[in-house]
């Protein structure tokens, strides 16, 4: 699954120029908003999310899922990658700083359900993480998936 | 059993911890029903327990029901460390 949705528009490596946890996650919904799959909106909710709700989005060491709650501004399913080349602050106690991130923009409650088990599954195995926080190529990527 | 996860919206990161949550279930032979909730809704579930990433952990008081904080949500060996004291064989 994770394959047919992180596609070569929706994933960046070696991002520079990202200073604070706002500008990541508008950077990482910003690839879906520009690729069609949803609307401002929803990237702005998602950085609303963090005013509100803190830095947990940060579930574990390294790597952030930034989403929100759709209401018709999700097209499509979707999710993005983005590694930046300098890890961030998002306030996080233990799992500061960021290297990587998953913006997910989830619809329908089945998919949404499989999107989060491939990503479990994905970020449950420890040496992939590490090759997610160091790969440089979208062919490297896929490999991992 | 029957387990409520949270999280600040209640289909991300809870969802994610309730899969790894019935896992480990199963690896003892407890099967755990459950429901994943956003902050505002974990008032006045009947639950053996309550996990969430610590950072809503903290956020979280449910009176009497454990609740149970996970630093690093998708480490399974830590998630089962952190939920033993609280699995029933019923």
């Amino acid at each position: 699954m994770l394959k047919d949705i992180l596609t070569p528009d929706v994933v960046e490596f070696n991002v520079d120029g990202i200073d604070s946890p706002e500008e990541a996650i508008r950077f990482s919904g910003k690839l879906l908003e520009k690729s069609g799959k949803i609307k401002n909106s929803y990237v702005e909710k998602m950085v609303d999310s963090f005013h509100e709700l803190g830095p947990y989005s940060v579930i574990a060491p390294g790597i952030a899922l930034p989403h929100a709650t759709p209401s018709g501004d999700v097209l499509v399913l979707c999710l993005s990658f983005v590694q930046l080349k300098h890890p961030i602050s998002f306030g996080h106690p233990d799992n500061d700083p960021v290297k990587i991130i998953f913006a997910i923009a989830g619809v329908g409650h089945g998919e949404h359900l499989e999107l989060l088990q491939s990503l479990s599954a994905l970020l449950g195995n420890a040496d992939k993480i590490e090759k997610l926080k160091t790969i440089s190529s979208f062919d490297e990527l896929q490999k991992l998936l | 059993m029957y387990v409520v996860t949270g999280c600040g919206l209640g289909c991300g990161t809870s969802l994610m911890l309730l899969m790894s949550i019935q896992d480990i279930g199963k690896k003892y032979g407890i099967e755990i029903e459950g429901e994943a909730v956003d902050l505002g809704s974990y008032k006045g579930k009947k639950c053996d327990f309550i996990a969430a990433s610590s950072e809503i952990a903290k956020q979280i008081d449910a009176g009497d029901i454990p609740v149970v904080g996970i630093p690093n949500i998708i480490d399974k060996a830590e998630i089962e460390r952190q939920i033993k004291p609280f699995l029933v064989k019923e």
